[in-house]
């Protein structure tokens, strides 16, 4: 982390709750979570309900095709911590990695229903362009996409925005392999409250 | 749905609206990315955090310390920065969505 806040600033009460994790995980304290637990009456708290109810909230998506438009906004994003940790969400969510490295490969050929196909072109195109147009959106419509469908995209588009931005500018450490599929077996069980 | 709307709604106003280290107005500044009303070297930083946040560097975040910003008015702006960009874009593609259902 590039601000000692992030790694060491945290009330006493985070810190016992941070030292419980480790003993249990036998893992690093995840840098996603030191983000969201500091000073969280500011960001972290509100940051963790939006991310909650994007990535586990009712929705015509499964779990695993929100996990993976998170690691295909990160891919847009460069942001590399995240895109490792979604790739690891989604693959073990969908129950293969195949289609997940697919898609991030090339989503034009990628093993994925077309309405799937066409909200992660334009949540790509979002990441990328910073913006889309009614056409874009002409497009995913015409390709099967509800409007709801499309709103719940946005909502994880929103989520993996702001975080990868605050990923990369804080600078996290980058997550071992055990890290990864520890923090995927935890995110799928509990989520992001 | 998924509905996320109350606490995005909540955590924008907190951003902009509720106490904190840095002032108001830089952290009203740094939400709508109004680069010019940031000090130097916030600016630097706020061009990358908002277009190309991958390309942000231990010196960017230095530079910034080293002219005077805390490291709890740095998170904050930061934070300000991160969420207003991504703020905007999720209200113009909202938008873009109901153009295309009207259109």
């Amino acid at each position: 982390m590039r601000l000692a806040i992030l790694d060491q600033g945290h009330a006493w009460s985070t810190k016992v709750l941070f030292a419980f994790i480790r003993l249990v995980s036998r893992q690093p304290t995840p840098e996603p979570l030191k983000l969201v637990a500091y000073r969280p009456g500011f960001y972290g708290s509100f940051m963790k309900r939006i991310t909650h109810e994007a990535m586990r909230g009712p929705s015509a998506w499964s779990v695993g095709e929100r996990e993976l438009m998170a690691a295909v906004v990160s891919k847009a994003n460069a942001s590399e911590y995240c895109i490792r940790a979604h790739t690891a969400v989604s693959t073990r969510a969908l129950g293969s990695g195949e289609q997940v490295s697919a898609a991030l490969d090339d989503l034009d050929t990628a093993p994925l229903t077309e309405p799937l196909r066409a909200t992660l072109r334009l949540l790509r195109t979002l990441a990328r362009e910073r913006s889309v147009s009614a056409d874009d959106m002409r497009a995913v419509l015409a390709a099967g996409a509800s409007r709801a469908q499309i709103v719940d995209a946005l909502a994880v588009a929103f989520a993996f925005g702001a975080t990868n931005r605050l990923a990369d500018a804080f600078g996290f450490a980058m997550p071992g392999a055990e890290e990864l599929e520890a923090g995927a077996k935890y995110l799928l069980a509990r989520g992001y409250k | 749905m998924a509905d996320i709307e109350k606490a995005r709604r909540e955590l924008v106003g907190r951003l902009v609206g509720g106490g904190g280290r840095a002032s108001r107005e830089l952290r009203a500044a740094a939400f709508r990315d109004e680069r010019q009303a940031l000090p130097e070297p916030m600016r630097g930083l706020a061009e990358k955090v908002v277009t190309r946040a991958s390309e942000v560097r231990d010196q960017d975040i230095g530079a910034v310390r080293a002219a005077g910003l805390t490291e709890d008015e740095i998170f904050e702006l930061v934070v300000c920065l991160a969420v207003g960009e991504t703020n905007r874009e999720y209200e113009a593609a909202l938008a873009a969505l109901d153009a295309a259902e009207k259109g």
